[in-house]
Formats: structure tokens, sequence, C-alpha cells
């Protein structure tokens, strides 16, 4: 046997192999660089992907294309793969000019790095654009007292959602207070009806509760305190308070079965609710949208019922305040080039939430960030649900930003992480102060 | 990350038995060694540096010294963690062996109806880690499962979001998918047995079972050593399918050493810490590897065939 001619053959077809393989990685590393290349005055914009928001987007970038000589190219990428890609792309110096985000500490990380333009200047001279959107929308765009970012979109209340047919059934009475949430718990539960659908896997769920039962009860400055990073701010009276009646809750088996195993991101927590499995439900005013597609005639036939969450006894909070999404927001690129700010800057003027994009949000369910839109609010087939959004979201004396996106990546996920564990029961309101206080500074 | 420790740790027995004697075999090892040396030892090279400083992967990387190593060691999190991981390690050594060497040693019959079998038995080897895991947290859901659909009231169980059923549904989808692999090992390593062993032990009379342990056990000695050790370095870097299922809950009951790099590093935006896990895995899994060699080892000489 004489191996060396194969031995050769195969050699020369590894060496072809590697290099193949080779060529292709270097393919798939060069194949998205959107920004530096092409002419340096496109602008370019990544967003999420899923519809009905994506085409709303595109569509903005398009009519604003067609309407001027500067154009803007965009991208689509889904929801977590995005957080990830914006990331890494910030991190390289490739980040496309309009970055779209969700403010608060992740748009805090961003500028303490100097990656994004600060805008406060060209807001003053361009006060048009910034007195016809909610005043409240600008609270996570703003780190210290300068605006990084330009409020876009839709504003996104969370609600305590109700089955109606559940509650008729049961001959009960939506909540007026925390006393009536613990009353209907044990109504509920003796229909073996669970009180209150949740999808606790994805931990941000669980949080919405502790967010509300806070301000409810030591008023909105509680969360405030340890979000400017006071020292020991987690040691608020009203944190013990919130924490424990939150156990109490859980005690009585508030939540459906099994919650800690559900995603909310396989929609099982609003299937419980519109199945009739479960009597509330604590959630985003986002979930009216898919509740609407994937509920049958539950939404259509008048079955879903929508309140603000009720206050607590004896509680300091206002029961106006709410929390959630206050809009969604788009920051420029340190790193652009002069042309693109510019290009980028004249879409924020004349190319964000023209009519016909405030026209599509309404359409798809949701209530643009844009004062004055009552008429046509009034006029779209969910009238009833975006009046509630719109009043609750320009009645609120305090629009609170969800933790999670208030705190820096850092703090919340310990926060994340601490929440888990509090809803298994696996550590009491002390060992949760004690965590969150370490966190502050972070 | 976790793909930086497998590759490492997987070919660590080969670089330290290989001869290296003649040109041409040298010469044919070199695109492989290019390829180990671009995608695994420059970039633990890479980890091992990140773990010394502290980056939140947007800002610049500013060296911190030892920071980053006390924040991981002292933090209560990292013995957790450690728990877990050898907890699943162990648990599904303990599964996957005895039901994988069973089947192995019944698929290396030769009649069709095990062929057959075989062929089935083979399937979930052909599924992705995520995929098995979505229809396995589908089937388990609590109110829209398998149980709840059969009305079964042994199924009927908060499969995932009691701490120690979650273990154990984790080391049973990790058997299911795994086991079928290592059936295969053991099916080749059974069918190399000479028959002439099991024909003299026919004529001194000894049964089935009598066989087994006196025979094919000892005979498939190095066919376990290869096995384990794929079994045990292979559970440090569980994954994706732990993510998807459980997301390391509920609280931290399924957190595995992985799991626990990826939440510091990509979702606390900890690059140090991550980075500390990760040389952490490499470790735990060199020595691991080392370990089982050593068990398996026995003298170089030694002959499995003496006397046939």
């Amino acid at each position: 046997m004489n191996p060396s001619p194969l031995s050769r053959r195969s050699f020369l077809s590894l060496v072809a192999g590697t290099s193949a393989a080779a060529t292709l990685a270097a393919c798939g590393s060069s194949g998205p660089s959107g920004p530096g290349s092409g002419d340096a005055g496109a602008a370019d914009y990544w967003f999420l992907s899923g519809q009905p928001q994506e085409n709303i987007r595109a569509g903005a970038v398009d009519r604003f294309g067609k309407a001027n000589d500067n154009k803007i190219t965009s991208a689509a990428f889904p929801n977590d793969a995005y957080k990830a890609k914006i990331k890494t792309a910030l991190g390289a110096g490739q980040a496309p000019t309009i970055i779209w985000g969700w403010g608060g500490g992740g748009l805090k990380s961003y500028v303490e790095a100097g990656q994004v333009e600060d805008l406060t200047s060209w807001f003053t001279e361009n006060a048009a654009v910034k007195d016809r959107l909610f005043p409240a929308s600008f609270g996570p765009a703003t780190i210290d007292n300068k605006i990084y970012a330009m409020p876009a979109e839709t504003v996104q209340p969370i609600v305590l959602f109700y089955n109606k047919e559940v509650f008729d059934k049961a001959g009960a009475q939506p909540p007026q207070s925390w006393a009536d949430i613990m009353n209907l718990v044990q109504v509920f539960n003796t229909k073996k009806i669970a009180p209150f659908s949740l999808g606790g896997q994805s931990r941000w769920t669980n949080m919405m509760w502790l967010e509300f039962l806070f301000d409810r009860i030591g008023g909105s400055e509680v969360f405030q305190a340890a979000f400017e990073g006071e020292k020991e701010a987690w040691s608020h009276p009203a944190a013990k308070e919130a924490l424990t009646k939150m156990q109490d809750l859980i005690r009585a088996d508030g939540f459906v079965k099994g919650f800690s195993s559900i995603a909310a991101d396989t929609n099982a927590d609003q299937a419980l609710l519109f199945t009739g499995k479960a009597a509330m439900m604590l959630h985003g005013s986002w979930t009216y949208q898919s509740m609407n597609t994937d509920g049958g005639d539950f939404v259509s036939g008048g079955k879903l019922g929508y309140l603000t969450f009720p206050p607590v006894e004896g509680g300091k909070g206002d029961p106006s305040d709410t929390v959630g999404n206050a809009g969604q927001y788009l920051s420029i690129s340190a790193k652009a080039s002069a042309e693109q700010k510019a290009t980028a800057k004249k879409f924020f003027q004349s190319g964000v939430l023209d009519d016909t994009e405030i026209q599509q949000w309404i359409d798809s369910g949701a209530v643009p960030i844009v004062k004055g839109t009552e008429a046509k609010l009034a006029a779209s087939t969910d009238a009833a649900f975006l009046k509630f959004i719109y009043d609750t979201a320009s009645g609120a004396k305090v629009f609170a930003q969800s933790w999670d996106q208030a705190l820096t990546p850092t703090a919340a996920e310990t926060l994340l992480d601490t929440i888990a564990k509090f809803f298994q029961l696996s550590i009491g309101p002390d060992q949760f102060i004690q965590t969150m206080n370490g966190t502050i500074g972070k | 990350m976790s793909t930086f420790a497998a590759p490492a740790v997987r070919a660590e027995p080969g670089t330290s038995g290989s001869g290296g004697r003649s040109g041409p075999v040298a010469w044919m090892a070199a695109p492989a060694l290019a390829m180990f040396v671009a995608f695994a030892v420059v970039p633990l090279l890479g980890v091992l540096a990140l773990s010394f400083t502290s980056w939140d992967g947007i800002r610049d990387i500013t060296p911190s010294g030892l920071n980053s190593w006390r924040a991981v060691l002292t933090d209560p999190q990292l013995p957790h963690a450690i728990g877990v991981t050898f907890l699943i390690m162990a648990l599904s050594w303990l599964v996957q062996t005895p039901l994988s060497l069973l089947i192995g040693v019944f698929l290396a019959g030769r009649q069709r109806y095990r062929e057959l079998l075989a062929v089935l038995y083979f399937i979930p080897l052909l599924l992705s880690s995520a995929a098995i895991a979505i229809t396995f947290k589908a089937l388990l859901d609590p109110n829209f499962g398998l149980g709840n659909g059969l009305q079964l009231a042994v199924l009927q169980q908060d499969w995932l979001g009691k701490g120690h059923l979650a273990v154990g549904v984790v080391v049973a989808v990790v058997s299911w998918q795994y086991v079928p692999f290592h059936a295969l090992i053991y099916q080749g390593g059974v069918r190399q047995i000479p028959d002439s062993l099991y024909e003299a032990a026919q004529l001194d009379g000894a049964g089935r079972i009598r066989q087994f342990f006196s025979i094919t056990l000892p005979q498939l000695r190095y066919t376990i050593i290869t096995s384990s050790t794929l079994m045990v370095v292979g559970s440090l870097t569980f994954f994706d399918l732990i993510f998807v299922l459980t997301a390391g809950g509920p609280a931290d009951a399924t957190r595995m050493l992985a799991v626990d790099m990826y939440q510091r590093g990509f979702q606390a935006t900890l690059m140090g810490p991550a980075s500390v896990i990760a040389v952490i895995l490499v470790l735990i899994g060199l020595g691991l590897a080392l370990l089982l060699r050593r068990l398996g080892g026995g003298k170089p000489d030694d002959s499995q065939l003496e006397g046939v």
C-alpha cells in the first residue's frame, strides 16, 4: 500500500475545503455592512420587524424618500436579535445613523459611551416638532436634562384587562381597590378559575405588578429615588409593604397554576384570559392587538374589559399614575457623517409621525404619541379602547417608565433575577430589598 | 462563548495522544490545527484577557485587574451554578449510561427488526435542541399542554415551574435527545467484540446475563470511557436547550454555568465576569476530561483481547 498520492490529494482537497470555508466566513462577516459603505450622504435606519408595526415604519421611510432627495435605507430585525446586534454595532463603531430604541437605561449607556447625538438644541430650534408630541414621552429620552432621542410611534401603558363573560358568570364586579382584588381571588378560586393570568417566565411580566404596587402605596417617588441612585432607596417602608402584599397575593393563589413556566412571547398568558381560564391579566396595552387577532370574537364581541390598576387602601400614590412605554425612541449616531445627521434630522422633522403614519398606528389599534388625535381615535373601530388608552396616558399625573428599561442593563438584570426568585417565594421582602440596595450606583 | 469551551476540551485527548513521527501525516493536521488555533485558542486567550477587564460591550475596554474574578468568586450565584451544573451532569450520566448501554447491546444483534428500531431510535438526534425545547415546552405547558389535554392527573404537574421537577425534565429531555447517539457508540463497541469469546463462554456454560457481565461489559470499558467523556464534557455546554425550555428558571433552579455566563455577559452586559465564568468552564472541562482519561487509562500495553 502506498499512501502518499492519496494523502496528497486529500491534503489538497482539505486545503480547498478550508479556503472555501474561509471565503464563506469572510462573506458572512462582510455581508451586513450597512454604514460606511455606499455614499456617505445616505442615512440608514434599523428598527424592529414584526407586523403590523414593521410596514408602518418602512412606509414612513418610503414616503420620506419620495418627498426628498436625501434617501434613508432601512433594515428590520426581530426583537432579541436587534438588541444584541445594535449593541455590537455600537461597540464596533458600525451603528446605523438612526438608532431605534426604548430610551431609559439603555439610552443612558449609549450616552455615557458618547455614541449618540445630543438633540437638546435642535429641539429648542424646532419647538414645533417637540410641542406636537405628548410631553411625557420625552421622559425616557432625557438623560441629565439633555434630550438624546426623538420620541416616536405609540404610547403603551400597562392595563388591567379582565374577561367580562367570566365576571358576569361569577356575578363579580371589576376591582376598585386592593381589597377587591384579594376578595376576587377567593371568588374565582372557589369557581376553579385562575384569578390572574401571568407569563412569569418572562420576569418583566412579574415586574409590572411591583411597579404598580410601589406606586400606589408609596407614590412614584419611591422608585424614582432608586432610579436616581439614592443610597438604600429600596429600604423605603412602602417598598416593604408593597413586597409583602405581593407575596400575600401569590400565597393566596392569585396567579394561574404554573405561572412561573409560562413565557409571555408565546402569548399563552393572553390565551388564558380569552379562553376564560383566567379572569384578569395585568399587561401592556399592546396585547389588545394580539388578543384581537388571536381571540376570535373576544375583543370584537365586547368581552374584553379594561381598567387602570386600582388604588391600595391608605396608599399615597396618585391613582391616575401609570407605568409602561411612553413611546419608542429614535437617536442619531454620533459617528454618522454631517450629511447623514442632517438627513436624519430632516426625517425627524417631516417624516416621523406624518398624517399617514398616525392613521396607520390608529388603525392597528394603538395610540400615537401625537397631541390632538381625539377625533381620529373616535372614528376608529377600536374607539372605546383607544380613548381609554389616550385618557390614561394623557391624564396620568406620572407616566413612569418600566423599571427594567429605566435602569442600566446591569441593574435591570439583577432586578429581574431577584423578582423571579421573589415570585417563586424563594426569597422574602427583606432579601429583595437588600439585593436591590446592592445594585444602586451600578 | 460556550462554543469556545467545547472544541478546546474535545481536542484535548487528541493533542496529547498524537505521535507526530511521519511528515505527511503532520502536514495533514495543519489545516485542522490552523482552524483550531484561529477559532479556539485565539478566542480562548481573548476571553482570558477579557476576564481581567471591565467592559459593557459598548464603551472602551478598561483593565480592572482582578475585580471581575473577585466579583464572581465571592458571588453566591457561582457555587449554585456549579452545583446545578454538576447535578444535571451526574443525573444525565446516571440516566443515559445504563439506557444507552442496554439499547446499544440490543441493537448490536443483526436481526431485521432491530435494524429498523435502530433507525427509529436515531430520529431525536436529527432534531435541533431549540426545536426539541420548544416542543417539550408546549407539551408540558401547565394549562394548554398534554396533561390537561388528556386529563391525566399524573401528567398535570407544574413541570417547569417547580425547581426539582424542572431539573428532572431537563435531564429527561437531554437523555431523550442523546441516548440514541450513545447507543450508537455502544452498538459499534459490542459489534467489535470477537464472537469467539461468547462461543467459549457458552461452552463453559455461561448464561446470557453472565456473558453480559463477564464479557460484554469488560470489553466495552474503553467505549464506556469515551461515551462518558462525551456526556460529561458535553453537559457543561448545555445552553440552547435549557435557555429555551426554562431560561434557567424557575428562579435559578436550572441556571447552569453556561446560562449564567450568558446572562452576565449579554443581559447584564458584564463581559468581564462572564469571561471569568467562561475560563472556569474551560478549566472544569479540561479537568474532567483528564480525570476520565486517567480512570480509563490503565497501562497502554494492556490488551483487551489477551488470549483470544
